[in-house]
């Protein structure tokens, strides 16, 4: 009896031994996977972009670099593309709100592999990177300016540079100088008062400055984090050495993104994002106006002239696929935004589409209590994370900052 | 581990309280069931309790026999991809002229598809290009089918797991 309850416990014993955690391996096969399905080497080439035919050609991304940081790009001649795409700040501005002209009521989106976007703002309002420029150009809140008035000032300023790579410019001498459809009541009327030809002309220099400025963030591209060197590392079995060997810490919060916390749901591939519209619950921002996020930008994509079915569209348009087969209502749009890259984000504060959450404690503190959404239904939740289960996700979202 | 081990063996020796034996016993084979229990629970498939992920079957009211694949042969997650909607009818000829409606969505998320799939194009031979589908996440999705033709109006639902 006595022999048998021996080996009995020593059996018992070396069974424990080999499943408490001698030799068994940090992650799964599965979790292997998903973490190199993350990792920077799998970001594929960069696509061509049909649309705009001058998207890599080198004169064009100068020309576009010269006024994405030109002031004098807009009303009042204060304001760029980099007044809020900050150049040395993750081409973002830190503020919960952009600021331009006037407040804006919307978070500035950093700029690293946005060449990839299927749709572009928070809420997908535009469906190309070259329409997506135009539109602060026009914002009054952003940079105010007006389309005639673009013309006119590339003309004057730029007017070799832009002829040497789209062509001829159009005769401005009769348009007005200030004139859009978009504009004051002034700029309407003038607008409304060209002859379509004319209006056509200046449409089209307007559309080549967003292709310009497109070519030029076409080479705005995440940087290789930690988090990279880890996968990478991981993926080939080396140990990996220095900072790329992750704390246990950052080991459990990647462990609970792929895993119990979901993050990976909509967060995923290389970017970090499914390029896809989700409601989460966020709640809105007392003071500004009331935002529904992508519900309301279907209407406007669809009615935006400078979209993949309109005439400033270069190639066929085979190019149109989002835009074609995009979902157009429903409860699942009411205020769902686009999942953002998570690329950079821990150095990058405050967070959320308007801004409202000022650290990645309060990010991760929602998605673990996963309040309900204020309309439309919130597709998160609750995840009941331990306090040291929160600290390991932020931990571990450091790692793709690092 | 090893330490314990020796404790066990060498406890043995030292004429011990039996009654502490038989409770070192007990936990020995407690540890022993929940440790065969857990690889049992390990090996075990886990497709068992899955949805039917079967490319092919009878619409719901028995009215057609339907296939769904991808017209490339692979997922890619996060692309936009076309798919072939195989249409028979139970005796087995090529189903014309079809009204078919998509929708779906993932079952497990509270939200439906990320795009609006529509039959573009018939390609003869029953069977019909579904254009626009797109998974941006893994997990369990569904795709259901509204089918209207000559022979009467059915429907069928694919479950799909990335």
């Amino acid at each position: 009896m006595r022999r048998l309850v021996s080996v009995a416990s020593l059996l018992a014993l070396a069974a424990l031994a080999l499943l408490g955690g001698c030799g068994r391996p940090q992650f799964s096969d599965a979790e292997k996977k998903t973490i190199a399905s993350l990792a920077l080497n799998t970001l594929p080439a960069l696509k061509a972009d049909t649309t705009n035919q001058y998207a890599d050609v080198p004169a064009a991304a100068a020309l576009g670099s010269t006024l994405f940081f030109d002031v004098g790009m807009s009303r009042d001649g204060t304001v760029s593309c980099s007044t809020c795409h900050k150049i040395d700040r993750q081409f973002q501005d830190d503020l919960p709100q952009a600021v331009g002209v006037g407040r804006t009521n919307r978070r500035t989106m950093p700029l690293a592999g946005v060449a990839r976007d299927p749709w572009f703002f928070w809420d997908g309002r535009r469906d190309s990177l070259w329409a997506q420029a135009l539109t602060p150009l026009e914002n009054p809140l952003e940079q105010a300016g007006n389309r005639a008035a673009f013309a006119h000032y590339i003309k004057n300023r730029f007017g070799e540079r832009y002829e040497r790579i789209f062509g001829p410019l159009p005769d401005l001498s009769a348009v007005p100088a200030n004139a859009s459809p978009l504009g004051t009541d002034a700029e309407k009327a003038a607008w409304n008062a060209m002859p379509a030809s004319q209006a056509d002309a200046v449409n089209r220099v307007f559309a080549n400055i967003g292709k310009a400025i497109a070519a030029f963030e076409r080479s705005i591209e995440p940087p290789q984090t930690r988090f990279d060197r880890f996968a990478i590392d991981l993926a080939t079995g080396t140990k990996p050495q220095g900072d790329a060997a992750f704390s246990p810490e950052e080991i459990l919060g990647l462990k609970l993104f792929i895993g119990k916390a979901n993050c990976v749901s909509c967060h995923n591939g290389p970017r970090f994002t499914d390029n896809s519209f989700h409601s989460t619950g966020v709640p809105p921002v007392k003071d500004l106006p009331p935002d529904r996020g992508r519900i309301d930008a279907v209407a406007q994509v669809q009615a935006d002239p400078f979209n993949c079915f309109g005439k400033f569209r270069d190639g066929d348009a085979s190019a149109c696929r989002e835009l074609r087969f995009m979902v157009k209502d429903g409860q699942d749009l009411v205020r769902a935004y686009k999942t953002p890259s998570l690329r950079g984000a821990a150095s990058r504060p405050p967070y959320m589409h308007a801004g409202q959450f000022s650290s990645l404690d309060e990010v991760v503190a929602h998605y673990s209590k996963a309040p309900a959404a204020v309309e439309g239904v919130s597709e998160v939740h609750p995840l009941d994370l331990s306090d040291r289960e929160r600290a390991a996700l932020v931990a571990f979202l450091k790692t793709l900052s690092e | 581990m090893r330490h314990a081990a020796r404790d066990v063996i060498s406890r043995r020796g030292t004429g011990l309280a039996s009654i502490w034996r038989y409770v070192l016993a007990g936990l020995g084979l407690a540890a022993l069931l929940v440790g065969i229990l857990a690889v049992v629970y390990l090996t075990a498939p886990h497709s068992a309790s899955g949805p039917d992920t079967s490319r092919s079957k009878k619409t719901a009211s028995g009215l057609f026999m339907a296939s769904f694949e991808p017209e490339r042969g692979v997922i890619r997650q996060g692309e936009l991809q076309s798919w072939l909607l195989t249409l028979k009818t139970a005796a087995g000829a090529p189903v014309e002229g079809a009204a078919i409606t998509v929708s779906g969505g993932m079952p497990q998320h509270n939200h439906g598809l990320p795009t609006s799939p529509q039959a573009t194009d018939y390609l003869g031979g029953g069977r019909y290009r579904i254009d626009g589908v797109k998974f941006t996440m893994s997990g369990w999705w569904q795709l259901r089918f509204a089918i209207s033709a000559a022979a009467g109006s059915d429907s069928v639902v694919f479950n799909i797991v990335l």
